[in-house]
């Protein structure tokens, strides 16, 4: 377990007869693999991956296979569960099982949109905060203080109402989502990049930057190159659980009407559309909250399997 | 440490005029306050004109700014403006909100934050028992839920409550519609049964969220320090079991937490928006959804004020609580 990552040698194995003249060496694990092994032996993690790979291929290639589309509506309404459509009809006579096929969809795009934009956003600022330090590290530090003072909610409100941001991204043409993905983005970097900023403070003080620095490289080649990948356990982990919490925080926004807008839709917005619903026909509550819990379960198993799995002191699963 | 509390203040001060200047350009850009007015029927100019100018939108952004600015500091914090509901005076309102969030999250922290710690501490010391196993799975699903959702379905379940208490010939006990107004009355007994009826539920959700997040944290860091090395130390030296963890590995395991939780609590001050949507209490929360959708630019600008007065403080306590308990941070 100690010599993770350190390219020590082992032991060469007893020959077993055979050509005398050959050894059998042993070349130790590269980190990757190490990692890689220890997430594959997680069993939670394991489950979740398989899960979530499942749930994205339901979302993005599911309405192929499905014999109904989010369009038929013709059907009778609130139409119990049954063979035919196995989540039952909403109050449209739409059949579940299309619409939250499209549901999952969106909700996984904005997922995926703010867990990128947010840790790209993180990273760039916390490492360039932490390693410039001075002036540089004095502003980026006092926006993250602003940005934590201004009530997130009148920025979501500006970005929802205000006709100029709506029109420059697509009007009520159906890029709405693409709105809520940026704005939870924008919005959903602060933590990420006090944590980067910090162990950057630390890490440019280390011998192998000074090495690099004597060595002529660039300030961009000593972050990039040098620095950012002693934390990349951090960003990955983070990035996982941003995902999770987009998808959670879509469907909050939509309950508060602040979200995603028809025609655009999403599981968070079919569940608030059904609110109403949760006593008479609870399968049109229950269905888009039972996925929203299966993404941001998998989701956060996945992160835990891999927070485990970059740990070098967790002694749970040997390497 | 004095010094340092000064000087951690004065530096909020700018801040806080940059967010307020921020604020009011963003609430700007939501639209026009009186655009729905207008639309509702046709109004003449002379009337449009007065409501402009009671509102003081016919002057331009930056005399509206130090307007409210000059008001502000003299402790006049403006009125509503959107007609129907207009001159309502903001600070008034903001307080009475302020204090029915403080009694909802007050309780509802306290209970998540020891559950939380307890949970926690013992997931940690039994690590991979059956208990830590149950409490990981329970917090996982917790977190992995829409708190909406959850807060839903209480309602509903307490509704239903209600219902069969009815049906057998009781009280409906459950509240669902906020505390009552006129506060709570008769016997001592009745005032339990209602205090407990209107609570109840929004406490359980809050307590939910909060919990998960505060016992995998405290899981987290209680492992952490039992396995540090001078815990192991204290163990070699001969101490019992329990002083090691207690003394030991606890007292420390402490201080992560304890920040987080002054963070959250700063933060929470700002409402509990879906519980309190969800369970109609009229706190901050809700103050500030509806100031959004009315666009009423005071009453957003007072809550930013409040809030962020409340986060600034809160984050200056984990500051000086994490260097009060861990000596070798140094402040200054």
């Amino acid at each position: 377990m100690t010599e993770i990552g350190s390219p020590v040698a082992q032991a060469p194995a007893p020959q077993s007869g055979g050509e005398a003249s050959t050894f059998d060496t042993t070349t130790a694990r590269k980190q990757w693999q190490v990692i890689l092994r220890r997430f594959t032996r997680h069993r939670a993690a394991l489950v979740g991956l398989v899960l979530f790979v499942v749930l994205v291929l339901f979302a993005f290639f599911g309405g192929l296979f499905w014999k109904y589309s989010y369009t038929d509506l013709g059907f009778k309404r609130y139409l119990p569960p049954s063979g035919d459509h196995p989540f039952g009809t909403d109050r449209l006579g739409g059949d579940m099982v299309a619409l939250i096929i499209r549901g999952t969809q969106f909700s996984l795009q904005i997922a995926i949109v703010v867990a990128v934009l947010s840790t790209v956003i993180g990273v760039v600022l916390g490492a360039v905060a932490g390693y410039m330090k001075g002036w540089v590290d004095t502003l980026i530090s006092r926006f993250i203080d602003l940005l934590l003072v201004i009530p997130s909610l009148i920025i979501a409100a500006v970005l929802v109402r205000n006709s100029f941001v709506v029109s420059v991204a697509g009007g009520s043409g159906g890029s709405n989502w693409l709105i809520v993905a940026l704005y939870l983005g924008l919005i959903g970097w602060l933590s990420i990049a006090r944590v980067i900023r910090g162990m950057v403070l630390s890490l440019r003080e280390k011998e192998f930057v000074e090495a690099a620095r004597a060595l002529g490289a660039s300030t961009f080649r000593i972050v990039f190159r040098h620095i950012l990948p002693n934390t990349v356990d951090v960003i990955i982990v983070n990035a996982t659980l941003a995902i999770a919490q987009a998808v959670l925080l879509e469907a909050a926004l939509s309950f508060i009407g602040l979200g995603v807008q028809s025609p655009d839709t999403s599981l968070g917005l079919m569940i608030s559309l059904n609110k109403n619903e949760l006593t008479l026909h609870p399968w049109l509550f229950f269905t888009p909250f039972v996925f929203i819990v299966l993404i941001s379960l998998a989701v956060n198993f996945i992160g835990d399997g891999l927070r485990d799995a970059f740990d070098p002191r967790q002694r749970r699963v040997k390497a | 440490m004095f010094r340092y509390i000064i000087r951690r203040l004065l530096i909020s001060i700018p801040l806080l005029i940059v967010a307020s200047f921020l604020c009011f350009g963003l609430v700007n850009a939501m639209g026009d306050p009186l655009g729905e007015w207008k639309l509702q029927k046709p109004r003449t100019p002379a009337e449009i004109a007065a409501a402009y100018e009671r509102t003081g939108y016919n002057k331009p952004f930056m005399e509206r700014y130090v307007d409210w600015a000059g008001d502000f500091v003299t402790g006049d914090w403006g009125e509503s403006v959107v007609p129907g509901n207009a001159g309502k005076p903001v600070k008034e309102e903001l307080l009475k909100a302020f204090g029915v969030t403080l009694r909802l999250i007050l309780g509802a922290e306290l209970i998540a934050l020891l559950l939380g710690i307890v949970v926690g501490v013992i997931g940690a010391v039994r690590q991979y028992s059956i208990f830590d196993y149950t409490a990981t799975g329970i917090s996982f699903a917790m977190f992995s839920m829409p708190l909406f959702c959850v807060a839903l379905v209480l309602k509903a379940g307490g509704i239903e409550l209600n219902n069969w208490l009815e049906s057998i010939g009781a009280d409906r006990w459950i509240i669902t519609a906020g505390p009552p107004g006129d506060g709570f009355g008769g016997s001592f007994g009745q005032q339990v049964f209602q205090y407990s009826g209107a609570y109840i539920l929004p406490t359980i959700s809050l307590v939910v969220i909060q919990f998960a997040l505060y016992s995998r944290f405290q899981r987290a860091s209680m492992l952490e320090t039992l396995n540090a090395d001078y815990v192991r130390t204290a163990q070699a030296k001969g101490i019992s079991e329990a002083r090691s963890i207690f003394r030991h590995a606890f007292r420390n395991a402490l201080i992560p937490i304890i920040t987080v939780s002054s963070l959250n609590i700063g933060a929470g001050f700002g409402g509990a928006v879906i519980t309190e949507t969800v369970f109609s209490w009229s706190g901050m929360g809700k103050f500030i959804v509806e100031a959004i959708t009315k666009i009423e630019p005071y009453q957003v600008l007072g809550f930013m004020m409040l809030t962020a007065v409340f986060i600034i403080v809160f984050n200056l306590i984990a500051d000086i609580l994490y260097a009060f308990l861990d000596p070798r941070i140094r402040l200054d």
